[in-house]
């Protein structure tokens, strides 16, 4: 991996500059800021161990590719320039959004080439978030998963939930308020679930001064009471959703509903790798720091990359920012896993990839749970942040092309890996993130000795531990 | 078929009626009737070709000097057999086009009022075959174009050509889609035009001119100007940008204008018209005296009084 990237982006202030990169890109620099958080590449062809990519202003304008070779991913436009992935994704809001929409994706680009943009957001994810976050290595965890012949793989936990707030979500949250400031707007909106992403927008917001009211579930509210205060110690006006089914859905809807009333003063940071474009694509971004850490952690620790990756889905963000970097490298595995709720056949799931169908919600086309009418269907979870009915349509596009494996666990068996890594490492992970962990019973058997796992730790199970107190026996 | 009406509890669970009962107005006259129309039995496939399509309806309107009224209701609220006494009602009151609105669980677009009416009709078990069975004994019995107002998501449920060739048999004449902008309608269009069905685009005050001049090329049955910068539902005044918005897409096209959103009383019906709109949509208004009316019975007498008044405001 000597070649270090040649990459031009931050100078690319003209339009196109090209660049060879050895395959599997070399080992960009994961934490810098000429990497962060853009880094659009274009693959105009290929040999056998090298790429040659055009780094453009915008990355759409790049010529359609000749002949059949979409089962290449370093192929595949993630999104195109109507901000599809395949079929997936899209603008479906009402017209009033698609001026801010468009605005947004022109401000994104804009920054991408914007240094003093990058280096504030820099110096905030180092010093306020405390980027990076470790790689680490989980030796007991490895143990315990060991057969009796004292093979099996390596299990790394890639360490979000050290991150300030507890979770991934503040990467995208940090980024987004700072790309408000740039539109001029001072009021920010968000919609929330288990409270992490509204926790750390409201942080945000406190950080840079932003008004910011964040909407909840009126059902949710109950069930996090400790983050609806966080929210308002922070600053923030949490407003109570009861219509619908009083969940993150509804919630959502209401965000997007107050954004197509006040959208000329107000920016929405939505929280997940969906809704509508550029939403999936930008926060994907915001969040690729994940993976790109991922990849030169791994490069120092063992000179290699990982074999698997394994994150939990529910709109998808922590999973789409570690998969998003190791998307081209087709030799490693990409594993999602989606909340089983009570079962799958209960009908009380979670588990959109599993068992959904195509539709459109909140602004994109995606797998959705939804009833023959093509109502959505209530989802459930024992984790809050896991109980939405629609997905990220990244993930449902490498779903369907066979790029990413999706599986999913039920509440018992999360709840079991909540207590596993608890016990065993000394790390109290979200429940979202226990389905992840949770999914190792399953994989790791399967592996060879030596395999190396990383597992996204998204989040800080402290949130939850008054949700784990009904269910668990300690 | 009183079963239908039963269900309280979540509407996930439910078996879904697929009929509705008008059983609980066996008697109701026509006796509202300002327009003529012709009264059918129950046979309808061939009932559309008789009533004008949207644009049509326009054209008819503007040889007379007069500008359409278009109330908008939501289906199943606060159950269909209402419904199906509100479209003859509206209709028979002079309405010129009625928006009929397909109930979803998750409506974006919508403010309070007409969320808690979807809500509340899914609630009670209203699914799509139900209301197609209700259009396929009532529209014959208008004189009066429909057009649905629904979210993509049943739609694409559906099979996007399947939905316009059975919203088509029931004599359903036009199709407003809020959620699904230009860039998205290419296919919902094709379609539509295969089944003659109008697909009605929206423009908003915050459509950029060129974008709007692409939307009103593409627009069919006519243009609809979406007057306040938000959700449905009503607003004390109409925002005064909207006599500007009017003048530019008069200016980009010689389709029919109708503005929609927030209107909610005769006044802003007479200033709408006032400002050279060629026609007016009253939306959350209409609902709100249907769901919170003490029976059906009254709701529909307020209806009818209250479309009287804002007909009259119009030239």
């Amino acid at each position: 991996m000597a070649a270090a990237a040649t990459t031009t982006t931050t100078t690319a202030g003209t339009t196109t500059s090209t660049c060879r990169v050895a395959k599997p890109y070399s080992s960009l620099a994961a934490f810098s800021p000429s990497q962060l958080p853009f880094k659009f590449n274009k693959v105009t062809s290929r040999s056998n161990n090298s790429i040659r990519c055009t780094l453009t202003r915008n990355p759409f304008s790049v010529t359609e590719m000749d002949g059949k070779t979409e089962f290449d991913p370093a192929l595949w436009q993630r999104p195109d320039s109507l901000g599809r992935f395949g079929k997936f994704g899209g603008k479906y809001v009402p017209e009033t959004l698609m001026y801010a929409l468009s605005e947004l994706e022109t401000a994104f680009y804009k920054l991408a080439d914007d240094r003093e943009f990058q280096e504030e957001l820099f110096g905030i994810l180092k010093d306020y978030v405390g980027r990076e976050s470790p790689l680490y290595f989980a030796e007991r965890l490895t143990e315990h998963y060991k057969r009796p012949n004292g093979e099996g793989p390596l299990i790394y936990l890639k360490r979000e939930d050290l991150n300030h707030t507890g979770a991934h979500k503040i990467n995208n949250a940090i980024a987004q308020a700072l790309l408000a400031k740039r539109l001029g707007k001072q009021r920010i909106i968000a919609e929330t679930g288990a409270g992490q992403h509204g926790v750390a927008t409201a942080t945000v917001c406190a950080r840079f001064g932003l008004q910011c009211i964040i909407y909840m579930g009126a059902q949710d509210m109950e069930r996090q009471s400790l983050n609806v205060f966080r929210m308002r110690l922070l600053g923030a006006e949490v407003r109570a959703v009861h219509s619908g089914t009083a969940t993150l859905k509804d919630a959502t809807s209401e965000a997007i509903r107050d954004w197509v009333t006040n959208v000329e003063t107000t920016h929405y940071i939505l929280g997940s790798v969906a809704g509508p474009h550029p939403y999936p694509m930008m926060v994907r971004e915001f969040h690729a720091v994940i993976g790109k850490e991922t990849r030169k952690q791994a490069l120092e620790k063992w000179g290699g990359k990982p074999d698997v990756l394994v994150a939990c889905v529910g709109g998808g963000s922590n999973a789409m920012g570690l998969f998003h970097e190791f998307v081209n490298d087709k030799d490693v595995r990409l594993i999602g896993v989606e909340a089983a709720g009570h079962g799958l056949d209960s009908g009380k799931h979670a588990a959109t990839l599993t068992k959904g169908e195509v539709g459109v919600l909140h602004g994109a086309m995606s797998y959705l749970l939804q009833d023959d009418d093509g109502q959505i269907v209530e989802p459930h979870s024992i984790s809050a942040g896991l109980d939405y009915p629609g997905v990220g349509p990244e993930h449902s596009f490498l779903k369907d092309e066979g790029r990413a494996e999706y599986y999913s666990v039920t509440d018992d068996e999360a709840l079991e890996a909540f207590k596993k890594l608890s016990r065993l490492e000394g790390i109290i992970p979200a429940l979202e993130t226990s389905h992840a962990l949770a999914y190792l019973e399953e994989l790791c058997p399967t592996l060879p000795n030596g395999t190396k796992v990383v597992l996204n730790c998204s989040g800080r199970g402290d949130k939850d531990v008054q949700t784990a107190i009904k269910y668990l026996q300690v | 078929m009183a079963a239908a009406l039963k269900f309280t509890t979540s509407f996930l669970q439910l078996k879904k009626p697929d009929t509705y009962s008008l059983s609980r107005f066996p008697s109701h006259k026509s006796s509202l009737s300002t327009k003529t129309f012709v009264p059918m039995a129950a046979a309808s496939l061939t009932s559309s070709s008789r009533v004008l399509g949207l644009a049509e309806t326009f054209t008819r309107l503007k040889q007379d000097g007069k500008v359409a009224f278009i109330p908008y209701i939501t289906a199943g609220d606060p159950d269909l057999s209402t419904t199906a006494e509100a479209l003859k009602v509206l209709d028979s009151c002079g309405s010129d086009i009625i928006e009929l609105g397909v109930p979803y669980s998750d409506p974006l677009a919508d403010g309070p009022v007409i969320q808690a009416a979807a809500t509340r009709s899914l609630a009670r078990g209203t699914n799509f075959n139900a209301i197609l069975s209700m259009l396929n004994e009532v529209v014959p019995q208008l004189s009066c174009p429909i057009a649905l107002f629904t979210y993509y998501n049943p739609i694409l449920k559906r099979g996007v050509e399947k939905f316009m060739s059975t919203i088509k048999d029931v004599g359903v004449h036009g199709l407003v889609v809020p959620d699904v902008p230009l860039e998205e309608t290419e296919f919902l269009r094709k379609e539509a035009l295969k089944h003659k069905l109008e697909l009605v685009l929206l423009t908003t005050p915050t459509t950029p001119t060129d974008r709007m001049k692409a939307i009103v090329e593409a627009s069919e049955g006519f243009v609809y100007l979406v007057s306040a910068i938000g959700v449905t539902g009503a607003r004390v005044s109409i925002n005064s940008r909207v006599q500007a918005l009017i003048q530019d897409i008069k200016e980009a096209t010689d389709k029919p204008v109708a503005v929609g959103f927030g209107i909610s009383k005769p006044e802003h019906v007479k200033q709408i018209a006032g400002w050279g709109a060629d026609g007016v949509i009253v939306g959350s208004a209409m609902v709100k005296l249907l769901g919170e009316a003490k029976s059906p019975e009254e709701g529909l007498k307020e209806l009818e009084n209250f479309t009287k008044s804002l007909i009259s405001a119009l030239p």
